[in-house]
């Protein structure tokens, strides 16, 4: 397009000034800053800059100088369509910024609209507690061990020095399978299974076994036909009952809290010997003055009944096959619901086994 | 066992440094575990004192009743010694009589202040007091007239009575019998008072003096010398029957628990709870022949004291005489021959009876008494003539009449115990530093008497601890009196573990998925009856409805372990509807109860290890308890909101939580119709992976869903967990991915409106060959355009190859075999 003009004369042509095409750059400047928005733009763009535009239109007549003018006329010319262009896209880029803030500005929602349309799923505490302890010791080497919920009478009270004229069998409420004779149970405690797990492995033993159990106990809110317990066996060679403290200590420290430990009083469970009750710390006083004497947790005890537990009676190794001169062994049981209920402060075991999807919902997918 | 301070310091000198409180809290150190601590009488406030009745003027009162204004002689207790007038309304008194009155300022328990006041036109300035107004029982039939010359006007009655004590009261385990007894506890209460460094010396009332057993007694055969070592009679004569026992001995047993009946059998308690030997009285004129001890024959029976008339068997030990049986040995004794009213003559009976037959007996006959409790923990065989010995004692010190020189012994204790222990073994096991002076000091504190040999101990056991027979029994006592508190705390050197196992894992996984999926978890008892099999719809004939039963369950409407988790799980969700849920999405998985089997598990020995066949013989016996998983959707799933309209909960959300289920595990899944209650007959899948059948899905039928209170369309599934696990995806291999282009067909099929849309995604993904990479149903027509009985199915196939860009036309060769394979298995056409 810049090639030489043909249809004019030479002669009659003439440049534009450097004055004149500074008042176009200046127009051009003055349209394109005038434009409020893309479409104005354009049409500057196309007044000023397009094809027709004056600027363009001197551009053409440029091949038609005399040879000594061409230059200055080009250089002069060239300036100001660059002067124009870059007018035109820093405009350019100002109104795309303003119509995209525009857009989004439009565009606003409220954020604080509800969006769940579906409620949310959980996990039952006492399946996701059952998790946490077994986590506990899972991080210590030990395993998780499992038996039957419906249990063979022999594992449930003979393997464990619970012989059938033993007066602690009245001490635990048995839910017997109909007929009697056939010596089937619901297991009362979690304890068979640590029986069926010195059968079926060798020492060294360290496991942890969390499971329903079952007593005749009427239904109330601190009792329950069902509850569920967590039973922990090690037998392994010079086990002692300070080896069962310190285990429990951390325990009791995992689960409630650094400070929180365990104390020991003696106690009878016939498949340990020597046998102790296990109390916690109470872990919202401490068992601290004065906070002690008002604390509704522990009723002003300091201590809160958390289980039993003892060395294995060697009676136990002897029938589960386990060599007693060779290996001691400890066990504890406490229970998972009570655990819960005092860790969260749940008043009542009913809302445990109610199915109320607001207890269950509470606590999400993790304790 | 409630132990009333004042009784204990009888036979332990209990400084006064050491308090109730802190005594309580070294005997539970000590392993008699403190339950409550009372404070009796502090409740009370005198003045509280004797009065001698001197006039009742028998007033009748409009009412009907009469009353009775009294003057009563209190002495200088009243601080002018003149009478005092106080109106009383009971009738059981005269002039003469000794009471308890409580004088104006004075207090009793209720609280009920005491002042002067008018009532029925008196002043009346104090108040007679029963039995029950001062907490000394229930008798409210009239007021307390105490023995003749047992006290005096002005005598403080708190002292008289007893009022004030300290009841400490503990729970004794099984093991730990000796403490059902004052002499127990006493001798616990010295070992209390020494961890405080005090020294509280123990006198033990089985320690005297008796006379030589002799052929003069009341004769006595022993049958069964196993189920009976021991019996001991004694005899009383010219017994006063009418005897008052005395208000001391009533209040003590009063405060252990008991109740006062009258002085003889009053005597026989006080002796039970005093050394722990249980007593059993005679009344001799009632008695024909001599004492049988022996086993009951088929048929007999005997009406026991608390008047229930029992059959008997030969497992029955038995107290006979000529007229047959007469006591259930050990447990309760007969109504012909007891103690009465008239009793002037009684025969003493102090025996040692075998544990098992006795825990056996009260068992059998439901019928747990004092005796039985403590017969059945093992009691101390050696102290029946010290204590039939004591009892005629205090029968004839607060009876009259004399003891019978006849005393009969049949049979003796059995030698004592020996235990072999070695010396170190109690700090070996304990993990404390016991020293051997410590376990002999502490060994010997209990009671035993030990001699070194070499490096074991020869512990020689006191008869009042049958529960010692093994060495860890001797380290559980020599432990409790170095004291718990001092078992230091050491982590066990556990080997490295393999964590969490996988089937541990997997669990985690399935209940993680079910909660992203919004569903809630719940957890149910598994005790079902037949109605609720009812409320599923289950046919008669489904397995469903053979279900292992419980010989004694809570309920007789639930006397059965599921099946099932649907029941469960249906009523929870109507639950949660019913309080107000909109809608409900919820999970379980639990062990069902399956019947199977050998039935009968046998006992084993505890001697030795059962063999792997009689292990097995166990598992065998049990009922089959597989993992299942259940889910029931019912009500709003998705709920309407400013975006548009809810939806409601079905079939398809049960599906989806199943598939979710099976695709966290790496499971396939497929759903073919089927019928099955409680589903919709048009509504069912059954579920399967492979060729095996892992539960089913769908909605509820229409009556599943009114039996259960639940919304229509509501949906459920039940599936077994533990088949679904276990066939878990084990090592996954990586794929490897293609890069090279997809290339898309879409094709439309008609079908018979019955040809399931998995079978003809089945038979399109057969016929399209190996290039095929994933294939999806995403439209279903039917209508106008296609005639009746037909719809119309359109899948969306992607093809690529592994290693090349598919040619021009190779995708369409392909879905032509694909629709080609469908027309052949599903008559399906293609709709162009
Ligand atoms: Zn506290």
């Amino acid at each position: 397009m810049s090639g030489p003009n043909s249809e004019y004369d030479p002669v009659q042509v003439s440049g534009l000034s450097a004055e004149e095409v500074a008042d176009l750059v200046e127009l051009a400047k003055a349209a394109i800053g005038a434009a409020t928005d893309l479409d104005e733009l354009k049409a500057a763009r196309l007044a000023h800059a397009g094809d027709r535009s004056p600027l363009a239109l001197a551009n053409r007549e440029i091949g038609a100088l005399p040879p000594q003018a061409r230059k200055d006329a080009g250089q002069r010319l060239g300036q100001a369509r660059a002067q124009v262009a870059q007018a035109l896209s820093v405009r350019q880029a100002t109104l795309e910024m303003e119509q995209e803030e525009r857009i989004l500005a439009e565009e606003r929602v409220d954020m604080t609209l509800p969006v769940q349309r579906s409620s949310y799923g959980s996990r039952h505490p006492v399946t996701t507690g059952s998790e946490l302890i077994a986590d506990v010791f899972i991080a210590m080497g030990w395993e998780v061990a499992e038996g039957p919920v419906v249990e063979a009478e022999w594992l449930n009270f003979d393997a464990l020095n619970l012989g059938p004229d033993h007066p602690a069998r009245t001490m635990q409420d048995t839910f017997w399978v109909d007929p009697v004779e056939h010596a089937i149970v619901l297991r009362t405690h979690t304890s068979p299974v640590q029986a069926r797990t010195m059968l079926t492995r060798t020492p060294p033993i360290y496991v942890v076994c969390p499971g329903r159990v079952f007593r005749t106990d009427e239904y109330d809110a601190t009792h329950s036909p069902m509850f569920h317990q967590v039973e922990g066996l090690v037998v392994d060679r010079g086990i002692t009952m300070a080896h069962l403290k310190g285990s429990l200590d951390h325990f009791a420290t995992a689960m409630f809290g650094a400070g929180i430990d365990t104390r020991f009083r003696p106690s009878y469970f016939p498949f340990t010997e020597p046998s102790a009750e296990v109390d916690l710390r109470c872990f919202v006083c401490r068992g601290e003055e004065p906070a002690v004497a008002t604390c509704r947790t522990c009723r002003g005890e300091g201590w809160i009944e958390w289980g039993g537990c003892g060395v294995v009676n060697p009676r136990v190794l002897v029938a589960c096959g386990v060599d007693p001169e060779i290996y001691t062994g400890f066990a504890f049981g406490m229970g998972i619901d009570r655990t819960l209920m005092f860790r969260h402060g749940i008043a009542d075991l009913r809302d445990l086994f109610d199915g109320d999807i607001r207890f269950s919902a509470a606590f999400g997918s993790e304790l | 066992m409630r132990v009333p301070l004042s009784w204990l310091r009888e036979y332990v000198e209990l400084p006064d440094a050491i308090s109730a409180e802190q005594l309580a809290a070294e005997l539970t150190a000590l392993g008699l575990k403190l339950e409550a601590l009372e404070h009796v009488g502090s409740d009370m406030r005198g003045p509280l004192v004797v009065g001698r009745v001197l006039t009742v003027q028998p007033e009748a009162q409009s009412n009907g009743k009469t009353i009775n204004w009294c003057t009563v002689d209190v002495a200088d207790a009243n601080g002018s010694g003149e009478p005092q007038g106080i109106v009383c309304g009971a009738h059981n008194f005269a002039p003469g009589d000794l009471v308890v009155v409580v004088l104006p300022g004075g207090a009793l328990p209720g609280p009920v202040e005491i002042s002067e006041r008018k009532t029925y036109g008196h002043v009346s300035a104090g108040m007679i007091c029963s039995a029950r107004e001062l907490g000394l029982g229930d008798d409210h039939t009239g007021i307390i007239v105490l023995p003749p010359d047992s006290a005096a006007p002005g005598d403080d009655a708190f002292a008289l009575l007893g009022l004030r004590d300290v009841v400490i009261e503990f729970e004794i385990n099984p093991d730990r019998a000796y403490a059902l007894s004052l002499r127990g506890v006493a001798r616990e209460a010295s070992l209390a008072a020494a961890r405080r460094g005090l020294v509280a010396a123990f006198t033990d009332p089985a320690a005297r003096a008796t006379p030589t057993p002799n052929d003069a007694g009341y004769p006595v055969a022993v049958e069964d010398s196993a189920s009976c070592p021991v019996f001991v009679t004694r005899g009383v004569s010219g017994f006063d029957a009418g005897a008052p026992t005395p208000p001391w001995l009533a209040r003590r047993i009063q405060l252990a628990g008991m109740r006062p009946i009258s002085l003889a059998v009053d005597i026989t308690n006080y002796v039970m709870l005093e050394l722990g030997q249980p007593i059993h009285g005679y009344d001799a004129d009632t008695l024909l022949g001599p004492l049988r001890v022996r086993r009951a024959a088929a048929g007999e029976r005997l009406t026991t004291l608390d008047g229930v008339e029992r059959d008997l068997g030969p497992d029955d030990l038995l107290i006979a005489d000529d007229s047959g049986p007469i006591g259930l040995a050990g447990v309760m004794g007969g109504a012909t021959t007891e103690l009465s009213a008239t009793t002037t003559r009684i025969v003493i009976e102090a025996a040692h009876f075998d544990p098992a037959t006795i825990f056996r007996g009260q068992r059998r006959h439901k019928l747990p008494s004092e005796a039985s409790r403590r017969f059945e923990r093992g009691v101390d065989p050696t102290i029946p003539e010290a204590a039939a010995d004591r009892v005629a004692e205090l029968l004839v010190r607060y009876g009259g009449g004399t003891v019978e020189p006849g005393v009969t012994k049949v049979g003796a204790a059995a030698g004592r115990r020996t235990v072999s222990m070695a010396a170190d073994l109690p700090g070996r096991v304990t993990g404390m530093e016991i020293s051997v002076a410590t376990t002999l000091a502490n060994l010997r504190a209990v009671g035993c008497e030990v001699e070194a040999a070499g490096s074991a101990l020869s512990v020689t056991v006191p008869p009042w601890r049958p529960d010692i027979d093994a060495p860890f029994d001797l380290v559980e006592e020599v432990a409790r009196i170095v004291g718990y508190e001092q078992v230091p705390s050491v982590l066990p050197p556990a080997p490295p573990g393999n964590g969490l196992s996988r089937s541990g894992r997997l669990r985690r996984r399935v209940g993680r998925t079910l909660a992203a999926e919004g569903l809630v978890e719940v957890i149910s008892f598994p005790f079902i009856g037949s109605a609720a099999l009812d409320a599923l719809g289950l046919p008669d004939d489904d397995s469903r409805r053979a279900l292992v039963r419980l010989a004694n369950p809570l309920s007789s409407e639930e006397p059965a372990l599921t099946s099932t988790l649907l029941p469960g799980l249906l009523r929870a969700a109507a639950r949660n509807l019913g309080r107000g849920a909109s809608g409900v999405a919820l999970f379980e998985s639990a062990t069902v109860t399956l019947p199977r089997g050998s039935g009968a598990a046998p006992i084993y020995g505890v001697d030795r290890r059962p063999t792997a066949t009689e292990l097995a013989a166990l598992d065998a016996a049990l009922p089959d308890q597989p993992e299942h998983l259940g889910v029931v959707v019912a009500g709003e799933r998705e709920r309407s909101g400013w975006w548009g309209p809810g939806r409601t909960g079905d079939w398809t959300d049960v599906l989806a939580a199943i598939q979710a289920v099976a695709r966290a595990l790496g499971v396939d899944i497929r759903a073919h119709g089927a019928q099955r209650a409680p589903w919709h007959p048009g509504r069912c899948a059954e579920l399967r992976a492979g060729d095996r059948v892992i539960g089913h899905a769908g909605e509820l039928h229409p009556a599943v869903c009114a039996a259960h209170g639940l919304p229509a369309r509501a949906a459920a599934a039940e599936v077994h967990l533990g088949a679904l696990l276990g066939l878990a995806a084990d090592i996954v291999p990586g794929p490897t991915l293609s890069a090279f282009p997809v290339a898309k067909e879409d094709v439309a099929l008609v079908v018979d409106e019955s040809v399931a849309a998995a079978d003809v995604e089945a038979a399109l993904r057969a016929g399209a060959g190996e290039l095929l990479e994933s294939i999806a149903l995403f439209d279903i027509y039917t209508g106008d355009q296609l005639p009746v009985g037909k719809k119309s199915l359109a899948f969306a196939l992607r093809f690529r190859a592994a290693d090349r860009t598919l040619a021009e036309g190779e995708a369409g060769h392909a879905r032509d075999a694909a629709v080609a394979a469908a027309a052949a298995s599903c008559g399906a056409v293609q709709r162009r």
